[in-house]
């Protein structure tokens, strides 16, 4: 575990990319990020997954990114095969999501979503996209157009990765009937008309659990 | 700012990937005018990322990293957004998405009449719900008529209003079956909106039913 100590040095998390990172030649980085990501990391003393991604924003760092990879890409891989996908192009499909993550890393924002939410994001397009052939229209956070927010919610003020630390034991504490419509919903890609025939629930029912799950998690962080 | 919203149902089903695309397209274009439907969305999608990390992993092929680690090469730099520094002044009458769909100008648009109400202009897209601009002239009335299904209007220039309420830019009615309505534009503006139906409007007389079919579907 030296690998993993040498990274977990505030060294080098500026606030500007700065180009340091760990060289492609170095046979020692290889090994243990091959290590990393062939014994999987404990989790306990380790920083989260949203620090690790912003030292691959900042630093290119490729040592946080095998730990991101050892974390998610497994679990990318199950997201796809409970979208019915076989384990040959779930396998490829959380490959590619882990390239566009490694990519697109100067698009994570800490402070608008956390890493898990960023990923999972980009694994959703990758599955409309490859699985479903279709394109998710999505705004442009550069738009001209666009109508900024005119002051901060108090939703706001509440750092994404605590944010999501809410949102999961809020989560865990929703009564079973909810949160098994939540998971068919964001996990299986499933439609609300499809979870309602799955169930045999009616439409109505299937669009009031989510609305009570959603509204339970607002008023949650409301509180704090 | 905006003052109709579309129904949570749909805002969740957009943040879960679920949506078909014509209406993301509303979905996401209202979300460019609506700061707050933006939060909500954001929101939903971090239930999706809570969930991806309980979801039970399978594990990958042992040469996948080395295959991966091959490519990774520069991430790519990208500008960060700011649209705080956004001029008010250059706002086009059609906000991302919708601009990559139909282009920058309502004048360029290939307009189809659309019998003496207005002009229409169908938007292709890969799911099966229908999207298309309508172009309502000022001071008309649209027949009176109910809908086979859920149909959304979100309005981009002008105005127009029901026994609802008023819609102005940014606006986003979110009607089904239940709703019959009979939408006016103002006096003095064309009103521009983008609506997206799941099926033919249903016209509750006989002479508007003539209208239907320039609402091809």
């Amino acid at each position: 575990m030296i690998g993993i100590a040498a990274v977990t040095s505030p060294e080098g998390m500026g606030l500007v990319r700065c180009g340091r990172r760990v060289q492609d030649n170095n046979s020692t980085v290889q090994s243990w990020t091959g290590n990393i990501v062939a014994s999987g990391v404990s989790t306990a003393d380790e920083p989260d997954l949203d620090t690790h991604l912003l030292r691959v924003t900042i630093d290119e760092d490729q040592i946080s990114f095998a730990i991101l990879y050892a974390r998610m890409a497994p679990r990318i891989k199950g997201l796809m095969m409970r979208l019915g996908t076989d384990a040959a192009t779930a396998e490829e499909l959380a490959q590619e999501t882990m390239l566009r993550v490694w990519r697109k890393s100067a698009l994570f924002n800490p402070k608008k979503a956390s890493a898990a939410t960023w990923i999972f994001a980009i694994a959703r397009n990758l599955r409309i996209d490859r699985i479903r052939h279709e394109v998710r229209p999505e705004l442009d956070p550069n738009d001209p157009a666009l109508i900024p927010a005119p002051q901060l919610s108090a939703e706001d003020f509440v750092d994404a990765r605590k944010r999501q630390e809410r949102v999961r034991a809020c989560l865990n504490d929703l009564p079973e009937y909810q949160r098994q419509v939540v998971g068919m919903s964001f996990v299986e890609g499933l439609s609300h008309q499809e979870i309602a025939d799955r169930l045999d629930i009616p439409l109505g029912t299937v669009k009031s659990r989510l609305r009570l799950s959603f509204e339970k998690l607002r008023n949650m962080l409301r509180k704090f | 700012m905006a003052i109709y919203h579309p129904k949570l149902d749909l805002l969740m089903s957009y943040a879960a990937g679920s949506s078909g695309e014509s209406w993301g397209l509303a979905i996401a274009t209202h979300m460019a005018l609506c700061p707050d439907c933006r939060s909500i969305v954001s929101l939903a999608e971090e239930m999706g990322g809570s969930l991806l990390e309980d979801v039970a992993p399978e594990p990958m092929n042992s040469s996948s990293w080395e295959q991966l680690a091959s490519q990774l090469g520069s991430p790519e730099a990208v500008q960060i957004a700011s649209p705080e520094t956004a001029t008010p002044s250059a706002q086009p009458t059609f906000p991302e998405p919708l601009r990559r769909y139909v282009g920058n100008d309502a004048k360029d648009i290939p307009w189809k009449r659309l019998s003496g109400v207005g002009y229409q202009h169908l938007i292709p897209t890969r799911d099966l719900g229908q999207a298309r601009l309508l172009k309502i002239l000022a001071g008309r009335t649209i027949p009176q008529h109910g809908h086979r299904g859920r149909e959304l209007t979100l309005v981009l220039s002008g105005f127009f209003s029901d026994h609802l309420g008023e819609f102005t830019r940014g606006d986003l009615e979110d009607t089904d079956e239940d709703l019959i309505h009979q939408p006016a534009t103002s006096a003095h503006a064309d009103c521009i909106c983008l609506a997206v139906t799941d099926s033919p409007l249903r016209f509750t007389s006989l002479i508007p039913r003539l209208v239907q079919p320039f609402f091809r579907i």
